[in-house]
């Protein structure tokens, strides 16, 4: 399949020459799956059904009594631009709202938005430096003020002054200016081509209220009572927080859309552990849904046996994978271990990687420490499917990965480890204190041994190595080991660009940025770099996508990382709960407004 | 009397910045970052980040960040959690009365278990009754907080589904309801921490009263003739009590403090479970400001024991 080959498949289902649903088995005879032809054809203007959304819709606003949810970890601020962690977003979603939402297919959702922006109806700017907003005119502010366009302007003259120190700076920093055209409409200009436009005010960057944090905005930031009073226009509005234990909302009786929301009030308890979590949802049924249960899948399915609840899985793009270091972590360089000048004695070898690709047991990984929760991949970009690279595979196969490091040199030692020109092929292999990740490390360091490589392992707390602080010599970004493994999530929207990151030039980890950078591998490629920076700007979505998957068979083809397991995301639920819809690339509240309780 | 107890108050205080000294530079060394989820996050750029740093004071040096809170701390200004951004003293009364409520009834009730139990099996030991107290308070303080909990959740709650297994401070009920529905939900931590701690109050007890029980002077408040309630109440216990204040004196200030264990494991909102989520957050002001309350009152409560005993034995005197 090319480009030109998919344009015209387009093209035809746009002239209703061919249906939708051929167009779905024509990419399926491909191997890709059904989500993609959906966003190929969104994405090239072709409208789509409406939403799932409406299955359900109730005659009257309330009734449906109290909602219970559970987050292991409370909320501690709600003020979605200040918050510290993904409880901090998911508290804030209750009560503030984006222009648009994303729901699990990747596909936007309109919130505050009259309509979603798209070339064809002129809200997107063809040469994508403009994107002109309707919002709904129906909507006000729990204090009873009406939402305007001033809202919005406020809103990135907020986050974009990095005195306060908004976590949103990143979705505003490329925005020039936003002119207000009228009450309800807005234009946001961009300093170069935005393909990604629809972060700007999507997903979890909800809008705020001008009337009441304009005297908070900058360095006095911190000291907004709304801080921990929200006053938003989302569904439920705030009736009293607790941070770190509980927050307690009712149902907001001017909410701008018609019959919704369904409960009554919602409570959120927040503290305990996940397996409690999962306890009180499926077992006991004391509380509707809970967050993030990170449980072995075992102990899940055995509460599930005639329980009161089930275990949702919900499509993600989580990585869980393996790292291989290119610099040299145990020779100072200019006074710098790992220094980007350096190069590793043998992690550059093609060869080694290539084994070492080879002796990861990524369908016994899955079986047995992951099970529903994971799925075995040989790509690093694998969500949403329209960016998954059909053009990849993995394979475990110890003697290919043998006969591999024998041709390129590497000779067995008297005690059983290769090595070639006096380096050894000895790694130290390090990553985050969690029971899963230790028994991954345990079953690669078996397959190993028999290819002759010899593993130290390593564990770290995991508040230290992600953590940022630079005086830790065992951060992750700091990566004094030879391979490391851990987790990456795409945050913000069904967007890559963000989540490419980690292997482009400039983000390199050095001691000069007190590594900060995203580049912990201290690989660098040239095509890469382009092929990011192309993406960036890329205005045409299937091109866009083209570039995404070069980058992704970049790093596996030439195996800089190892991907092991697609993570999902995994939420306790109760069997009568409806509608929750909770995808990866948004929060698991983006569809809030929507859930209801079946009798 | 009021020399001693004002040369105590003054020595309390250079052990009191001793303490905070020593506790700010452990957390400072410790490693950990209150911002680390915002460096796993692939949308939030690292100069966010650094901006928060700077502008709370982490990249500061040690001594000059301890020598700015001590110097707030002695107005009155406990600083802000990074977690949540408010002041720290707004965030601990928020989580006082959960933690008054279950801890100080766990208190009673390990003391109205412990004091009569205590006495009597002292009374005939060997007897068949100390000898079944004294095996119950045994497995009582061996078995630990976490084991009885999780014990209790699995029986009562998704056994037999009696009881809510987790905590809500606020109940929305009123009157009779609203004093039953924090009864149901607290009978389980209170009992798991009541038992545990009456367990080994009672071990205390009974040793001192065996001890007080042997003496001359009891033999001869028998031979004179004094009932045996008033020879129990009057001679016995009062003077058998002074180890048990200081039991006492040592398990009280951990009321306030809360229980980490218990707490986290029934969701109760207490000052335990603000600490440890702090702790794991790395939210320095929160930590200092629990730990440096609890050193506090260890201070104050050592005092009030010293009191106390006087006034059980006037032998002991206060110079």
């Amino acid at each position: 399949m090319d480009e030109r080959e998919l344009r015209e498949w387009i093209t035809q289902v746009k002239d209703g020459d061919l249906s939708r649903r051929d167009f779905g088995r024509l990419l399926a005879g491909l191997g890709l799956a059904a989500p993609v032809a959906a966003q190929l054809l969104a994405a090239a203007g072709v409208p789509r059904r409406a939403s799932a959304q409406s299955r359900f819709t109730p005659a009257r606003r309330g009734g449906g009594g109290e909602l219970k949810v559970l987050w292991w970890q409370g909320p501690t601020i709600l003020n979605p631009h200040l918050s510290i962690g993904v409880k901090d977003g998911d508290g804030s979603r209750i009560f503030y709202e984006p222009l648009i939402s994303f729901d699990p297919e990747g596909n936007f959702v309109p919130v505050l938005a009259a309509e979603v922006p798209t070339l064809q109806n002129g809200g997107v700017a063809r040469d994508g430096l403009s994107v002109t907003w309707k919002i709904k005119r129906n909507v006000q502010w729990h204090d009873g003020k009406p939402l305007t366009a001033d809202d919005f302007v406020f809103t990135w003259e907020y986050a974009a002054d990095p005195a306060t120190t908004a976590i949103t700076l990143g979705n505003y920093k490329d925005v020039a200016r936003i002119e207000k055209i009228d009450a309800h409409t807005f234009k946001i200009v961009y300093k170069s081509p935005t393909p990604a436009w629809f972060q700007t005010f999507g997903g979890t960057a909800g809008v705020i209220p001008k009337h009441v944090f304009e005297p908070f905005k900058g360095a006095k930031s911190r000291e907004a009572p709304a801080n921990l009073k929200p006053v938003g226009t989302g569904p439920y509005r705030i009736v009293d927080f607790k941070p770190g234990d509980l927050i307690k909302a009712e149902l907001n009786p001017n909410y701008h859309e018609a019959n919704w929301p369904f409960f009554d009030r919602l409570e959120l308890k927040g503290g305990g552990d996940a397996v409690s979590a999962a306890r009180a949802v499926i077992q006991t049924g004391e509380y509707d849904f809970a967050w993030n249960i990170q449980v072995e899948d075992d102990v899940l399915r055995r509460m599930e046996q005639g329980g009161k609840g089930r275990t949702d899985i919900a499509p993600a793009a989580g990585i869980e994978h393996l790292l291989c270091n290119f610099s040299d972590p145990w020779t100072e360089v200019e006074g710098e271990r790992g220094s980007a000048k350096s190069s590793h004695p043998f992690l550059t070898d093609p060869a080694v990687r290539q084994a070492l690709a080879l002796l990861v047991d990524r369908a016994a990984i899955q079986e047995q420490l992951y099970g529903r929760q994971g799925q075995a991949t040989a790509n690093y970009l694998n969500a949403p499917s329209r960016f998954r690279s059909p053009n990849t595979k993995w394979e475990f196969d110890v003697d290919k990965a043998n006969a591999v490091l024998e041709q390129a040199g590497w000779k067995r030692g008297a005690d059983g480890i290769r090595a070639k020109d006096g380096k050894r092929l000895k790694m130290v292999y390090q990553t985050s204190i969690n029971p899963v990740r230790q028994k991954t490390q345990a079953i690669v360091k078996q397959a190993a041994a028999k290819a002759g490589i010899d593993m130290e392992l390593k564990s770290v707390v995991a508040s230290v190595y992600f953590g940022s602080d630079p005086g830790n010599p065992d951060t992750s970004s700091k990566f004094w080991a030879d391979v490391q493994m851990y987790a990456f999530n795409m945050t913000g929207g069904p967007e890559p660009q963000r989540f490419m990151d980690p292997f482009v030039s400039w983000e390199i980890s050095t001691k000069a940025n007190n590594w900060a950078g995203r580049n912990n591998t201290r690989w660098r490629n040239e095509e890469y770099d382009r092929a990011w920076k192309g993406a960036e700007q890329e205005m045409d979505p299937v091109k866009r996508a083209a570039l995404f998957i070069r980058m992704n068979d970049l790093l596996t083809q030439n195996n800089v990382i190892v991907p092991i397991t697609w993570r999902a995301n995994i939420s306790s639920i109760s069997n009568k709960l409806r509608n929750t819809d909770i995808c990866g690339w948004d929060s698991s509240f983006w569809n809030l407004t929507h859930w209801y309780r079946e009798a | 009397m009021r020399t001693f107890i004002l040369r105590r108050v003054l020595t309390a205080i250079p052990v009191l910045a001793g303490i905070s000294l020593i506790l700010f530079t452990l957390l400072a060394m410790a490693p950990g970052d209150p911002f680390g989820e915002l460096a796993t996050n692939p949308n939030v750029p690292a100069e966010v980040r650094m901006n928060l740093r700077k502008q709370f004071g982490l990249d500061d040096p040690v001594m000059v960040r301890y020598v700015r809170w001590f110097g707030s701390m002695v107005k009155g200004d406990w600083g802000f959690s990074f977690a949540s951004r408010i002041d720290v003293d707004k965030l601990i009364v928020q989580r006082l009365p959960t933690t008054l409520f279950v801890l100080g009834s766990a208190q009673v009730l390990a003391l109205i278990i412990a004091l009569p139990v205590g006495i009597l099996s002292a009374r005939r030991p060997y007897s068949f009754f100390d000898q079944i107290a004294t095996t119950l308070s045994l497995i009582g303080f061996s078995l630990p907080t976490f084991f009885t909990g999780l014990l209790f959740i699995l029986f009562f709650s998704i056994y037999l589904d009696w009881l809510p297994f987790i905590y809500r401070a606020d109940i929305q009920e009123t009157g009779l309801r609203w004093i039953w529905e924090n009864l149901k939900q607290g009978i389980m931590p209170i009992t798991v921490l009541g038992f545990f701690q009456g367990a080994q109050l009672t071990r205390f007890v009974r040793s001192s009263v065996l001890d007080v029980v042997q003496l001359d002077y009891i033999r001869t408040a028998r031979s004179k003739g004094l009932a045996e309630r008033v020879t129990l109440v009057k001679h016995v216990i009062r003077n058998a009590l002074i180890p048990v204040v200081t039991l006492l004196s040592i398990q009280v200030p951990q009321i306030f403090t809360g229980a980490v264990v218990t707490e986290q494991i029934f969701r109760v909102p207490g000052i335990g479970s603000l600490l440890i989520s702090a702790i794991l957050a790395n939210d320095t002001p929160v930590v200092m400001a629990i730990a440096f309350v609890f050193s506090v009152l260890v201070v104050v409560f050592a005092l009030l024991a010293d009191i106390v005993y006087g006034w059980l034995d006037p032998r002991i005197s206060f110079r």
